[in-house]
């Protein structure tokens, strides 16, 4: 029997190249002055929605994202996977979103979507680093959870077996679908992207991204896969009140660049008369034994 | 009502350290907002056992939850033992440990409260807060501190409308102590099926495995760190070869770890380990703040670090302008011929 899978991916600015202006003054992330990438976590979590599809014949694998409209790259990165379609929640009322507004706003797009058996994302994104998004989508669809995974081992009779990974160790458990995944870091890595797909795919985009003169035209009309769904809230009606900065119980009170309290440092060079100097000095002073 | 809880995560009967190191955090929130410290803790087969591991830290009350199922883990029945029970005594504080548990759960429940929660706080504080937006002046709030943004900035996080105001901490940020002060001692061993439906057992462990950990980097006395500018997995093997002779025990920068030089378990920094040895030695780390909040109350800092303009090297005791393939080797030497 085939399963519905739908991945949660998101469109991240690669922390582990930022530069100064990252912030805004508010306090949220300027995520237009930075380079966008699949999630890392994300992409492990597409390779075991990917292999649920394998292995279950008649499966489909959607990936749900929410952001700017350039963030439909996201659902282009998981179609030329092997991804089976994708939904882009976009909408400057989503904007500036804690994670509870983020979770309603994919929790409410889900059921739009009508539900799903497995709802898989990563364990968490690298610039929160919070983890929250998953449990509570899947508090909020009143579905079970199991974060941390490492493996889905087995799918028989609407139950999984997968494995997770815990504090200082792994388990294994039975959940019932459907159900909310997350994966670890720790999972397999995604399979690339696969050439026919990239060529079927690589026009297909959101109508945010599209402009007047834009070439191509005909082969929209031609092709209705080349169109990705763009949702605004309103689309799947969303709360307002419970979307972006309006619904986020957290607040930003404040942002401050750090600034080290310098000490007052030796600073030595790499010859060998300095090191034996140092290490000299932290035996006298009892500092090392 | 109103009170400070800290939820206790335990292994079998034992009570995690990162809970109780909360636990004494809690005590002096909950001293400032004139309030009592309230613990809770659900497990299999704990009464008696649990106990005198969490009320020495200055509980007031402590709810126990002690049935089948409660052990190991899973999120749904721990987590509407925690939305139960907060319905009835409406706290106004809940922490828990940044654990695979603590994170599970209390993105759960704060979804199911509407509460908000901050992960991964460096620092707790008490303090007021002003929506400029709305005008509204709120006393006695909790800050949540935590860098962001990899690890860029330092965010101050307030939750002003909503309760309980809900934060995640790593295991060694906060010092654990035994409180010297008075505290009420109470224990409540609560009627489990009250709290959890028999639906909650959805979900079934059905194998575990868990080991003791390898290392003791969070207690070492002496840590030697390596980051990006290690260059590769065999200049780790120097790190450790240093490490075993001054008997301390190896960490690393996430780039390290990213790079796949070294267990992720060796991780230092906010969203790893924190430690606070006498010597810290950081060998081709450049500082970033998230590394920085994991090892800052270090006795000794020692950079070795090609950069002069490294931010880490203004926190050092010792600068070593050199790379780490150079100056590590010296160390070896010049300790092995100096200790005897």
């Amino acid at each position: 029997m085939g399963l519905k899978i739908i991945v949660l991916a998101k469109q991240v600015p690669d922390t582990r190249n930022v530069g100064k202006d990252a912030m805004t003054a508010e306090g949220t992330v300027n995520r237009a002055a930075l380079p966008a990438i699949f999630n890392p976590e994300d992409l492990n979590a597409l390779e075991q929605a990917l292999r649920l599809k394998d292995q279950n014949p008649g499966s489909t694998v959607g990936i749900l994202t929410m952001g700017p409209p350039r963030a439909a790259e996201i659902i282009r990165q998981g179609l030329y996977r092997g991804a089976d379609t994708g939904w882009l929640l976009t909408d400057r009322l989503f904007a500036g979103a804690d994670t509870l507004a983020t979770s309603y706003a994919l929790a409410t797009a889900i059921q739009k979507i009508g539900g799903a058996d497995v709802v898989i994302g990563g364990r968490q994104a690298i610039d929160g680093d919070t983890a929250q998004v998953g449990p509570q989508v899947a508090q909020k669809l009143g579905l079970s959870q199991v974060t941390y995974a490492e493996e889905i081992e087995k799918c028989e009779n609407g139950v999984l077996t997968i494995r997770r990974h815990i504090d200082g160790g792994v388990e294994t458990v039975e959940a019932p679908m459907p159900i909310v995944i997350t994966v670890n870091g720790s999972a397999a890595p995604c399979r690339p992207c696969n050439a026919k797909l990239v060529m079927k795919y690589k026009r297909a985009n959101v109508p945010l991204e599209r402009t007047a003169d834009m070439p191509y035209a005909e082969l929209y009309a031609e092709r209705p896969y080349l169109t990705l769904n763009q949702w605004s809230v309103a689309d799947v009606d969303g709360d307002p009140e419970q979307c972006g900065l309006a619904g986020s119980p957290t607040k930003v009170k404040a942002v401050k660049n750090i600034v080290f309290q310098a000490k007052e440092s030796k600073t030595l060079t790499a010859s060998d008369t300095d090191i034996e100097g140092m290490i000299k000095e932290l035996l006298d002073e009892k500092i090392i034994g | 009502m109103n009170n400070v809880f800290v939820y206790c995560e335990i292994e079998n009967t034992t009570v995690a350290e990162v809970s109780q190191e909360l636990l004494t955090k809690g005590r002096k929130l909950a001293n400032q907002l004139g309030v009592e410290l309230h613990a809770i803790v659900a497990g299999t087969g704990i009464k008696g056992k649990v106990e005198d591991q969490i009320l020495p830290y200055g509980v007031d009350k402590l709810f126990a939850f002690d049935a089948e199922g409660l052990f190991p883990y899973t999120s749904a029945p721990h987590t509407d033992i925690l939305v139960n029970l907060f319905k009835e005594e409406k706290p106004q504080i809940c922490l828990m440990g940044a654990t695979v548990i603590g994170r599970d759960l209390g993105p759960r429940v704060s979804s199911s409260l509407t509460s908000g929660l901050t992960a991964d706080c460096t620092q707790l504080e008490i303090g007021d807060f002003d929506d400029k937006k709305s005008g509204t002046h709120y006393d006695n709030l909790l800050y949540q501190i935590r860098p962001a943004f990899g690890g860029n900035i330092v965010a101050t996080i307030v939750n002003p409308e909503h309760r309980p105001q809900m934060a995640t901490v790593r295991s060694g940020v906060m010092q654990k102590a035994v409180y010297e002060g008075e505290a009420k001692h109470e224990v409540v061993y609560m009627d489990v099926a009250k709290y959890v439906p028999e639906a909650d057992y959805v979900v079934k462990v059905i194998d575990r495995h868990v080991e003791a950990a390898k290392h003791n980097l969070k207690g070492a006395p002496i840590v030697v760190a390596g980051g990006y500018g290690v260059g590769s997995k065999e200049g780790f093997d120097m790190l450790f070869q240093l490490a075993k002779e001054l008997h301390g025990e190896v960490g690393a920068s996430r780039a390290a770890v990213d790079a796949g030089w070294v267990d992720h378990d060796r991780q230092i920094g906010q969203t790893g380990v924190t430690v606070h040895p006498k010597v810290y030695i950081a060998c081709g780390i450049s500082g970033q703040i998230q590394h920085i909040a994991g090892m800052q109350d270090s006795g000794i800092i020692i950079s070795v670090n090609n950069d002069p303009e490294a931010p880490i090297n203004k926190i050092a005791d010792y600068v070593i302008n050199g790379t780490v393939e150079e100056v590590v080797p010296k160390l070896i030497k010049y300790y092995k011929q100096n200790s005897k």
